[in-house]
């Protein structure tokens, strides 16, 4: 799945997540912008691996801070 | 100069801010003096103590005690030594086989500390490129093995199979795979559906550790733990373990079938380069694990004490972490941080000391007053506890 087919997905995926109605761009951070806490972070990251059938595991969530760089670690794990 | 404590600030913030409504410091409290399991003197007053780990009433046993005076007597105050070097005794020894026995399973390995056990193992056996499945709300101990060892950390909704599964069919094929489970739960009290969970794990082809600090001595008809009582230790490869609670006295341990287990005392490294347990401590615990092998009428005494409090706190209006209890720990859910802590002061007041609980330790952003209870508790003591705290309810608007 290319960027832009991953990135719409996510959008969706993460719909619920954003309570506040943040206005997302690939710049906007998960703890910062979107007051993501540790129990969000886990739905919404076992949201994602459903959705794509992935692992992300912690290690790999701690180098993604913004939206753009988890789109970017979506695409590169479907491989 | 960037002050390394700055990061510290908004919990410096949020306690100042606590204290300042003038509750009682709810980590300043001192045990004075300690009568019994069950009783102690804190901050002047005659206290019942229902926030120990003594769920066997272990501490205050005559042959206990007498075991830990003979040792201190025949071997001194301390090992000054790491178990590998100048830090293994005849008490080591004996301890590892009185667990090896407990048990049923063919080695054993002590740790200075529970903590040091859970850090020691899991960081050893799970390094870079293997895959740690493990709850979400595993214990610190837990989380600090799988950071220590570097291996790929992949977390679950708490007890829930299928999120567990899930992550497991995802992992790359060929990798080692090491699925960490806890019997109890130790912030609500709940249990691990063990056998359900162990069976999928092994589905997948990974290895299981089980921490039974909790359940220890209690729960199952030995009192093994959550895997004995549901017919599944003999699937668990790494049982993980304390002494510091129903054993009553402190150290860790870990006991397993694996036929290479023995290698471990050779590159663990906070089994390695920490100094072994003092001569006394493991005396203590040999005697104290040995008597507990035999403690069937203690153990159902405390199944009833749990079963009253639960039971008694429920009628009285309080919100419980669990529908039915299920372990030795009874978990009352408190509105607000605040409340809580009042809560908690209202309960010393009255003569009672629980655990006042709160974020990031527990569960869902929860204060909890965490009560505990003891083999050694008497009905009457239990039913005194219920009308603790009915009043401090009460006077704090919770019920």
């Amino acid at each position: 799945m290319d960027r832009a087919a991953t990135a719409e997905k996510i959008a969706a995926l993460i719909e619920p997540f954003n309570k506040k109605g943040v206005a997302i761009t690939d710049a906007s951070t998960f703890a910062g912008d979107l007051e993501f806490d540790s129990l969000t972070v886990m739905d919404f990251v076992a949201a994602i691996e459903d959705e794509f059938d992935i692992i992300i595991s912690m290690n790999q969530q701690a180098e993604i801070e913004t939206y753009g760089q988890l789109i970017d670690a979506v695409v590169k794990l479907q491989g | 100069m960037t002050d390394l404590f700055s990061k510290f600030d908004p919990l410096i913030e949020m306690r100042a801010g606590l204290l300042a409504t003038g509750v009682t410091d709810p980590f300043g409290m001192v045990m004075e003096k300690v009568l019994s399991p069950t009783v102690a003197i804190c901050n002047g007053r005659e206290t019942i103590l229902l926030g120990t780990y003594n769920y066997m009433g272990m501490t205050f046993d005559p042959d206990v005690i007498e075991a830990g005076k003979q040792a201190l007597d025949d071997f001194g105050a301390g090992t000054t030594g790491s178990r590998v070097l100048n830090g293994t005794y005849a008490g080591h020894r004996a301890v590892e086989d009185a667990l090896k026995e407990f048990y049923g399973m063919d080695h054993a390995m002590v740790f200075s500390t529970g903590y040091q056990a859970n850090l020691g193992i899991i960081s050893t056996i799970a390094g870079k490129g293997d895959y740690i499945v493990l709850d979400i709300d595993s214990h610190a101990s837990i989380w600090d093995g799988c950071k220590m060892g570097d291996a790929e950390v992949v977390p679950f909704k708490h007890n829930d199979i299928d999120a567990m599964e899930k992550r497991l069919k995802r992992i790359p094929e060929g990798a080692g795979k090491l699925v960490v489970l806890e019997g109890v739960y130790s912030m609500l009290g709940d249990i691990a559906p063990l056998k359900e969970m162990i069976e999928v794990a092994k589905k997948h082809g990974a290895m299981v550790l089980v921490d039974e600090a909790h359940s220890m001595g209690f729960i199952g008809p030995n009192g093994r733990g959550v895997a004995e009582d549901q017919g599944c230790l003999d699937d668990v490869d790494f049982v993980i373990g304390t002494f510091s609670k129903s054993v009553g006295t402190v150290g860790g341990f870990c006991v397993s079938n694996h036929p290479k287990f023995e290698i471990m005392r050779l590159v663990c490294r906070p089994y390695v380069f920490t100094a072994s347990l003092p001569p006394s401590v493991v005396a203590t615990a040999s005697t104290s694990i040995r008597k507990l092998m035999h403690a069937g009428n203690k153990r159902a005494h405390l199944w009833e004490n749990s079963k009253t409090l639960h039971q008694g706190l429920r009628d009285k209006g309080f919100q419980l972490g669990t529908e039915s209890p299920q372990s030795a720990i009874i978990a009352v859910i408190m509105p607000d941080l605040e409340r809580g802590a009042a809560m908690w002061e209202a309960l010393l007041k009255e003569g009672l000391y629980v655990n006042l609980a709160r974020p990031p330790a527990t569960p869902a952003n929860m204060t909890l007053l965490r009560c505990s209870l003891c083999a050694e508790h008497s009905a009457e003591q239990v039913q005194t506890i219920i009308g603790m705290f009915e009043r401090a309810g009460k006077a704090v608007g919770i019920i």
